[in-house]
């Protein structure tokens, strides 16, 4: 009992430690918010036109491209949010504080569970920040207040996939710069699945690629609860790829910990 | 704090050593990095592991922190099992690398009570530990100011101070005046010093330098290879290494004569015109050799000390110099 509360107050105390840094430093929490959102700005109103009349106003529920596109870049914030996790993991195994921590009897667990949480909370609120931005240019999903927690839900459980699987990457990379190179491949992923345009309309051997990919699902998923297009198995599929990826990434990094970051 | 310690049964053994080790053994892939270490600390001593990069004092002081297992031995670190107890050892140990483990982005005294949370002290008592441990350390005046700003010296002194917080019983310090320069290192072997005076702490040290074993542990081990070479006190070591001598110049070949009669032991060159007499740098022995001198009128041009270093240390007990590129203070991650 005591030590379940010891490994709560030792969590909050590492949670406490992220968050500050992040209010205090918000320039890499803003670097999350800038991608997504240079993106959106990027394909709506430069390439906007053409890719919303090549790919048909139907595969976006009837509206505009915006309403395509949004989604997919939504989901970006949570793959940029990634990044910040793996490189401030990787930034305090640097900087020797995590063996630090692990020569102190504080709970093993509360030094990742401080940082999952804190990223959790930055990404959501990055991906609040987001969605307010493709609603100021013309997002109008149709979604209910139901259908909406369901999409904050799914994007939270994609963050916490993600986050674990990033504090994996900070332990292991040599390096922040590596940290920051490594979850690289996943910001670019959704690119080559549903976001930009439909898998449809690419290539056989891509396209195979692009549906057999875990964003595709997830972002087919989120289309439809926020704009009513066929969700189909996407949601099983989604889902399934974020419990799958969450419980590979936390075994993975709590390994990882537990064996000791090697310097 | 002080802590009661029951003294066990034995009637023979009254006091548990602080830190007792039998058998380490560690290799990282085909890389034998430590071959079968033993200690034996005593409670509030300092003990100094001596050896040149690479010898394997860092996979030591990570194996006796439990920051990694070794493949074979046991180890009892303040009377508990360091694998079976390891929460229990970590408890009664604090360590400093030799790396600052220093939270960059926070504050030096967001950093203490950060470590006065993780050791779960209440607010009010984590303030005034963090408050003494500040002024002690003379960090008072940039208690406010992130550590990013700190220069190698006041970083190490915000390290040590952070290790301090949980009121350790033993204290790892793994080269911890590496990169500093002569006067912060000063200043750290001063704190070191009183650690052990005011607080009766045991202190388990690394280093690459002789002159710090030397002016701090009671016990020295000279580590090479990943074997223990060596072990006793200063003295007891210094005795071993023939390359303490006190060196006489003289003017011509009869004064050297005269002079290599009056000191025994002494190894003479003709050609150079020099005797060395071995011994310790110490006031008393050069007083005793200038007075030996005086009272027989013999004159010498010269006079030089010649104090053992590593280099010296490693050629009497291993037979061969130090490994070539090892000298240079280099990262150190074995």
């Amino acid at each position: 009992m005591a030590t379940l509360s010891y490994a709560a107050r030792d969590s909050r105390t590492m949670l406490r430690r992220n968050l500050k840094k992040a209010l205090r430093y918000p320039s890499l929490t803003l670097t999350v918010v800038i991608m997504p959102v240079m993106m959106l700005l990027l394909f709506n109103y430069a390439f906007g036109t053409a890719l919303g009349s090549g790919i048909g106003a139907s595969a976006a529920g009837g509206g505009a491209y915006i309403d395509y596109l949004a989604p997919g870049i939504i989901l970006m914030a949570a793959t940029s949010g990634a990044l910040t996790t793996a490189i401030s993991v990787c930034m305090d195994k640097t900087e020797g504080i995590v063996n630090r921590f692990r020569t102190m009897p504080v709970s093993r667990a509360s030094f990742l569970t401080g940082h999952v949480v804190g990223s959790l909370i930055q990404t959501m609120a990055s991906i609040a920040l987001v969605v307010a931005v493709a609603l100021l240019v013309g997002f109008r999903p149709d979604a209910t207040l139901v259908e909406w927690l369901a999409a904050v839900g799914l994007l939270a459980l994609l963050t916490l996939a993600l986050t674990w699987l990033a504090a994996g990457i900070g332990l292991v990379a040599k390096n922040p710069e590596t940290a920051s190179n490594i979850p690289m491949p996943l910001t670019f992923l959704p690119f080559l699945g549903s976001a930009i345009v439909p898998t449809e309309s690419m290539p056989t051997a891509l396209r195979w690629f692009a549906e057999y990919q875990p964003f595709t699902p997830i972002i087919d998923t989120l289309r439809g609860l926020w704009l009513g297009t066929e969700i189909g198995s996407s949601a099983v599929v989604g889902l399934a790829w974020c419990v799958g990826l969450t419980l590979v990434g936390y075994v993975w990094a709590r390994r990882t910990f537990k064996t000791g970051a090697k310097r | 704090m002080t802590v009661t310690r029951t003294a066990p049964p034995s009637a023979v053994d009254t006091t548990a050593p602080a830190i007792a080790a039998t058998g380490l053994r560690k290799s990282y892939g085909d890389k034998l990095v430590l071959d079968g270490i033993d200690l034996n600390i005593a409670e509030g001593t300092v003990f100094a592991l001596l050896g040149p990069n690479g010898a394997g004092k860092t996979t030591t002081v990570e194996i006796l922190s439990t920051l990694i297992d070794a493949d074979a031995g046991d180890a009892w670190v303040a009377g508990r099992h360091l694998t079976r107890a390891a929460d229990a050892v970590r408890s009664a140990i604090g360590v400093t690398g030799q790396f600052s483990a220093v939270d960059n982005l926070l504050t030096a005294e967001e950093n203490l009570l950060l470590m006065a949370d993780l050791h779960h002290l209440d607010r009010r008592e984590g303030k005034r530990r963090a408050r003494d441990l500040l002024r002690r350390f003379d960090l008072s005046e940039v208690a406010g100011k992130t550590a990013a700003t700190f220069s190698g010296g006041m970083r190490r002194k915000l390290d040590l101070a952070m290790t301090l917080v949980g009121d350790p019983r033993i204290i790892f310090l793994d080269e911890p005046t590496t990169g500093l320069d002569p006067r912060s290192r000063r200043t750290m072997w001063e704190i070191i010093r009183n650690l052990v005076a005011d607080d009766g702490v045991t202190i388990f040290l690394t280093t690459q330098y002789l002159e710090e074993a030397d002016q701090l542990a009671d016990r020295i081990a000279v580590l090479d290879h990943g074997r223990l070479i060596a072990e006793g006190t200063a003295d007891e070591l210094k005795q071993r290494i023939p390359g303490g001598h006190i060196r006489l110049r003289f003017a011509d070949a009869r004064d050297l004569d005269t002079a290599a009669g009056l000191f025994g032991l002494a190894t003479r060159d003709e050609e150079a015109l020099t005797l060395q007499i071995p011994g310790d740098s110490s006031v008393s022995t050069l007083r005793a050799v200038l007075d030996t001198l005086e009272t027989t009128a013999v004159r010498a041009e010269s006079l030089t000390v010649h104090t053992p270093d590593l280099d010296d240390v490693f050629l009497t007990l291993t037979g061969q110099p130090r490994p070539a590129g090892t000298a240079a203070p280099t990262e150190e991650n074995v």
